[in-house]
């Protein structure tokens, strides 16, 4: 390298990005989302609203003799939902098909130009995003609903824990199947119809809408472990509300983690293919 | 040391054409017919043709983003795709519709993220940020978010961006493509600068040839897949009959045309008053000057220089030279 001010080449070596250049693209997921703060309080606020129409159908179908519905009571319902309002914020259950968008503008060969692969940039972004969910998205419906009504607070100290390990699991999750959906672009270009696909199938069969164990339990089971959509939001909310066992609580976490080791795999595969698709027949 | 070596380089992609209510035809179509190119160490290469001519296409095969039908292609002394991110370390990229800074962050917090993305030391970083932000007038936008900056303020960034890292190659597709003028002239004044540092490897496509006089003494001219000219401008002008032309304008019509080797009349106005001669070089200008005033009363005369849209122009639409 010659003087301090200069445009000279970078001497030829090995050099390659660190967990460094990772930190870095998830503070600027961070930053990114903290920019927006009317944004932020237009989602915080809509989330909160949500919680109080989504409670009250909750209650209307509670079984007035015995004050529970498929296993869950009145403060567990209520922590189930309002944490739940807050969990969408944080996996980010919805957003808008942006890598989709790159990948039809064909923007995304800037993405392909960096030493670091266009999923591991957007997952590190994805995780600084998460962060500034959890003290924004998530703390503010959680507040609400513990003001105005009676929430079920855990009885165990590990499930705090967990619930976090879970919370982690659920984003990855979340993030993957979006990143499946926008990868999908590569060969459809449109990926509205996926899109609509995985806002329905995530709000009815990933607990969102209301507990899988409304379904009968053979079916909620069968939900849970075949398939990535009780993973979101459905187990971290099982955790927190503490259904089950701490040994079943971490039967649910490795089946999260399950998921996440299939769906990274199988977003790299796809990644792959599509790269492929883009690479050789110019997109 | 050769840095851009490609031979035989082809890219054909397949487009499918409507022939019935629901029969679609196949046609294979070359962007890239065999492209041979070698570039040198600190060259700044002129990469020019029409539009579709297949510019982008060889950039992005170059670059590691797009596969080759056929061909070797190596840019310092790897093969672009399979080792696409360890080439991404060493070469910089501008492409002009295209941003590589992200929208929502200031422009100082885009290069800082760059700094961790290519693993840069703090120091070599910050020299070629001071460096940048003084030649290329950053400071008074530098905290501005992307989204908000106009757009020679943008393409200032994006060069910015692109050669934080020290690549050893810098490939720019259309880098001054919708600038005012002012914005043009502080690229291009960048560009010269760091072209004659010597050290980076330069390649630019434009159709602003004002560029291509400004900044590249080499000048590689595609068509139709194929290229039709490497080598010099003034080569160019050379072979392809670019001529010099000389306007008089005599008190008097001449009374006898001249005859002179490699001078031709071009025009005649004013009834005959004013003549345009283009000269193949054949004749100095000088010669021709002299013989005319001893023929008829000179009143004034210029000398009009090969223009550069023209000579291109004509390559284009293939006209042959005369």
């Amino acid at each position: 390298m010659r003087g301090d001010d200069s445009l000279a080449p970078h001497a030829t070596g090995s050099r390659a990005p660190s967990y460094r250049a990772y930190l870095a693209l998830a503070a600027a997921g961070f930053q990114r989302y903290a920019t927006y703060r009317q944004a932020t309080v237009a989602a915080v606020v809509t989330n909160s609203v949500f919680g109080f129409l989504r409670f009250a159908v909750m209650l209307a179908v509670i079984d007035a003799g015995t004050r529970t519905v498929a296993g869950y009571d009145n403060r567990q319902l209520a922590t189930f939902v309002w944490a739940g309002q807050g969990l969408i914020g944080v996996v980010l259950l919805w957003a808008l098909p942006e890598f989709a968008e790159r990948i039809r503008t064909g923007d995304v060969i800037t993405d392909l130009l960096r030493p670091i692969d266009p999923m591991s940039q957007l997952l590190a972004a994805d995780l600084g995003r998460a962060g500034y969910a959890v003290l924004t998205r998530f703390v503010v419906p959680v507040v609400v609903g513990a003001l105005v009504f009676d929430l079920y607070a855990p009885r165990r100290q590990v499930t705090y824990a967990l619930f976090a390990c879970s919370t982690l699991l659920a984003t990855l999750v979340c993030f993957s199947c979006r990143y499946l959906v926008n990868a999908a672009a590569y060969w459809l270009l449109d990926v509205r119809g996926p899109q609509t696909a995985w806002t329905l199938t995530s709000g009815i069969f990933g607990g969102l809408y209301f507990p899988v164990w409304f379904f009968p339990d053979a079916m909620a089971i069968g939900l849970i472990v075949a398939t990535p959509f009780p993973s979101v939001i459905q187990i971290p909310l099982d955790i927190l509300v503490e259904r089950g066992s701490p040994a079943v609580q971490l039967g649910l976490l490795g089946v999260q983690a399950g998921w996440v080791v299939t769906l990274l795999a199988l977003c790299r595969w796809v990644q792959r293919r599509g790269e492929r698709k883009l690479v050789i027949q110019g997109g | 040391m050769t840095v851009i070596e490609a031979s035989g380089l082809r890219k054909e992609f397949t487009v499918r054409v409507k022939s019935g209510w629901l029969r679609r035809r196949t046609r294979i179509v070359a962007a890239v017919d065999g492209i041979a190119l070698s570039v040198e160490r600190g060259e700044m290469v002129g990469y020019i043709g029409p539009n579709g001519a297949g510019k982008s296409t060889t950039l992005k095969m170059l670059t590691g983003v797009l596969y080759p039908s056929a061909g070797q292609v190596r840019v310092c002394g790897l093969e672009p795709v399979p080792q696409r991110t360890r080439l991404a370390l060493r070469i910089g990229v501008v492409f002009g519709q295209r941003s590589q800074l992200w929208w929502d962050l200031p422009l100082r917090d885009s290069f800082a993220l760059l700094r961790h993305v290519y693993a840069v030391p703090a120091t070599e970083h910050a020299g070629r940020l001071a460096h940048c932000r003084r030649l290329l007038d950053l400071d008074a936008f530098l905290d501005v978010p992307v989204r908000q900056l106009s757009l020679g303020q943008r393409m200032r960034g994006e060069l910015t961006a692109a050669l934080l890292h020290g690549p050893e190659v810098l490939f720019l597709d259309e880098p001054t493509i919708g600038l005012d003028l002012v914005s043009k002239q502080a690229v291009r004044a960048f560009l010269a600068a760091l072209g004659a540092a010597g050290d980076t490897t330069i390649l630019l496509t434009t159709h602003d040839l004002a560029d291509i006089e400004r900044l590249c003494r080499r000048l590689v001219v595609i068509d139709q897949g194929r290229i039709v000219h490497d080598g010099s401008l003034d080569e160019l002008h050379a072979r392809y009959g670019s001529r010099r032309r000389l306007v008089v304008d005599l008190d008097e019509p001449l009374a006898a045309p001249l005859a002179l080797p490699g001078v031709t009349v071009e025009s005649t106005q004013a009834n005959g008053r004013r003549i345009t001669y283009a000269l193949d070089g054949t004749t100095a200008a000088g010669d021709l000057v002299s013989r005319l005033v001893e023929a008829a009363a000179l009143r004034d005369i210029s000398v009009l220089e090969p223009d550069i849209e023209d000579v291109v122009a004509r390559l284009y639409t293939r006209q042959a030279a005369p």
